[in-house]
């Protein structure tokens, strides 16, 4: 026989002990998954050291993000380029503010936008997606038209003109942010609602009586939780480039607070004056924190969808 | 299949007339006004003008009239910042000039997006398939605004200092659409989405070719190029087509980030323009403009998705 008889035996001393097997979350189980997909986990680390970075890295920085360093005003292309004896370790842009600084802040800037602007989402499409698969019936026929509706409403024009309209704040930027990227959640949310519906523990809690939105709340929404993790986790570099799309085209977050995009698009307003380093470091943080926000998406989506099991 | 068609047009409508009541109802809700001025103007000639502009009149009747003359004689009235032109001008130059590289750019990204996906499929595993995951990883990350700089220095500093000025491309403008002007808008716009193509057209080709069907086709002898060609290839496709309505919208949006980098001249830079300036009825234009354009690819997406799809067709 090719089996292992040291496994066989172990088998059977703990079937013969009747030892418990001890039962394994669903979150336990992805869990595992995750740490296997390597990319995954290092993108986490790598995102945690940016966030870690940009809270430190300006305390370390001589200079804040909106200091002006009066000896290469106008002259950043001759004096302002990346060096640690001058303390710009990014260097600096055309104003003599440093990129170091700069970049820290815009980092800490994008990422809250795509946070808050994807709690926002989150929490709408949720509700908005759960309420309607489970209510159902023309109820849910009526909202899910709602939903079509908005979805082909190209929205960045709309938050163009809200922005120049109402003036450039981060509250208008997290709120429309969010009110215009629900309707995919909502579509998600309540397709997986319609199958969790007929499920027996549903049936089980309508017949003790409890309530429609207690049911929701209770039994429904915690069965969701996996797939809305994995589609935050890709929302949130969706609103982060939405942000900074805003942010290249001159809206977005006011002066002198900044972000990535509206760090980018100075970099690239500027190149022609030989100055390429503000457009890089920005640019590099962009990507970087991009590319890991999409690798921990794909790691979490194989790691708890149901659909690859 | 017909009246799938008819009843999908007819949504589009309510669609429309809510984009534009939306768009009013929130250009109007804005704090000032397009006259006013650092100058006040005196009230009666405020008066005047608003009147002239109708916009004295109660909201009700300035958006019947404003619909009313779109559907009739389709006229988007005056604009009230460029006081020679009419809107229907400036979206006819501008948009002459944002859907030449929009539809080169939507050519691209489908043109060597989806060849490019089915091959690494079909190449699954390959040196070839290798190449096509990481260039859809790698631009993932490179959405429009990012590729128009790094292009302009590849093309205007990069490559012609490698190759003495042999390659340089004019950076901007727009000198009638020729091929050296257009590159760079072209390329900026269509790749990401060429990369996002590629890897539905991947994932959904190998499904598909892992399918049951595909095997029993090859059990019985078929030759593989008959394999894809008739059998594997249409439902690979469904996902892509129905990614293309998204793609489309994405593009319609990122032509605003290549008008008013590259400075071509489209519809983007108006718009910007107009934004900033409160040009209500330009704005209005462009946005219904826009929208209609989203609007009806979406439509056609929807009604290609139909078509390949008979269950859909059928519901």
């Amino acid at each position: 026989m090719l089996v292992n008889r040291e496994k066989m035996a172990g088998v059977v001393d703990a079937l013969s002990n009747g030892k418990e097997v001890e039962g394994r979350s669903l979150w336990q189980d992805a869990w595992e998954r995750f740490q296997r997909n390597k990319a995954a986990v290092v993108s986490v680390v790598v995102l945690a050291l940016m966030v870690v970075l940009s809270f430190v890295g300006p305390a370390l920085a001589p200079w804040t993000y909106e200091e002006i360093d009066w000896n290469i005003i106008g002259n950043a292309a001759q004096s302002g380029f990346p060096s640690i004896a001058s303390g710009h370790f990014f260097g600096t842009d055309d104003l003599g503010r440093d990129i170091f600084a700069r970049t820290m802040q815009g980092t800490q800037i994008s990422l809250l936008v795509g946070l808050v602007g994807t709690s926002v989402a989150v929490v709408l499409g949720v509700l908005y997606g759960a309420t309607a698969g489970y209510v159902g019936g023309r109820v849910d026929n009526y909202m899910m038209r709602f939903v079509d509706l908005l979805m082909s409403i190209p929205y960045m024009f709309i938050l163009i003109i809200l922005f120049v309209m109402f003036g450039r704040s981060l509250w208008l930027l997290f709120m429309g942010l969010g009110l215009f990227s629900w309707m995919d959640m909502a579509r998600i949310v309540r397709g997986q609602t319609l199958s969790i519906k007929n499920k027996e523990y549903i049936e089980a809690s309508v017949a003790a009586g409890v309530g429609t939105f207690t049911i929701i709340i209770r039994h429904v929404l915690p069965n969701l939780m996996g797939i809305v993790a994995v589609y935050t986790t890709l929302l949130i570099p969706g609103l982060i480039l939405t942000e900074s799309f805003i942010s290249f085209l001159g809206l977005g977050v006011q002066e002198p607070l900044t972000s990535w995009g509206a760090l980018i698009s100075d970099g690239a307003k500027t190149i022609q004056y030989g100055t390429p380093w503000q457009l890089a470091f920005p640019l590099g943080f962009f990507i970087v924190g991009l590319f890991c926000f999409y690798f921990i998406g794909d790691g979490l989506r194989d790691a708890l969808d149901p659909k690859d099991r | 299949m017909f009246s799938f068609i008819i009843k999908r047009a007819m949504s589009a409508i309510p669609t429309l007339l809510f984009l534009v009541i939306f768009s009013f109802v929130l250009m109007r809700l804005a704090p000032g006004g397009p006259f006013t001025s650092e100058r006040a103007l005196p009230p009666q000639v405020l008066a005047n003008i608003e009147a002239k502009y109708g916009l004295d009149q109660p909201w009700l009747i300035q958006i019947w009239r404003y619909i009313s003359g779109i559907v009739t004689q389709f006229d988007f009235g005056p604009s009230f910042r460029y006081k020679d032109q009419t809107v229907n001008s400036i979206l006819t130059q501008g948009f002459s000039v944002t859907l030449v590289y929009g539809f080169w750019s939507f050519v691209v990204a489908v043109g060597v997006g989806l060849p490019l996906g089915i091959i690494a499929a079909i190449k699954h595993n390959s040196w070839l398939d290798y190449l096509a995951v990481g260039i859809s990883i790698g631009a993932a990350v490179l959405p429009n605004f990012v590729m128009a700089p790094i292009l302009v220095i590849l093309f205007a500093l990069v490559l012609p200092n490698l190759t003495n000025g042999v390659i340089s491309l004019p950076g901007g403008g727009w000198n009638g659409g020729q091929i050296q002007y257009i590159i760079m808008p072209v390329i900026a716009l269509s790749t990401s989405y060429m990369a996002s193509i590629a890897r539905i057209a991947r994932s959904s080709m190998l499904e598909v070719l892992n399918s049951n069907f595909i095997r029993t086709a090859k059990a019985k002898g078929l030759p593989m190029s008959s394999i894809i060609m008739k059998h594997a290839i249409k439902p690979a496709l469904l996902p892509v087509v129905s990614y293309l309505g998204p793609a489309f919208v994405g593009m319609i949006t990122g032509s605003v980030i290549i008008d008013v980098y590259f400075s071509t001249g489209g519809m983007g830079q108006y718009f910007v323009d107009a934004a900033t300036n409160r040009d209500y009825s330009l704005l209005m234009g462009a946005t219904i403009i826009f929208g209609s354009l989203t609007i009806l690819f979406n439509m056609i997406a929807d009604i290609l998705y139909a078509w390949l799809d008979p269950k859909i067709r059928l519901a």
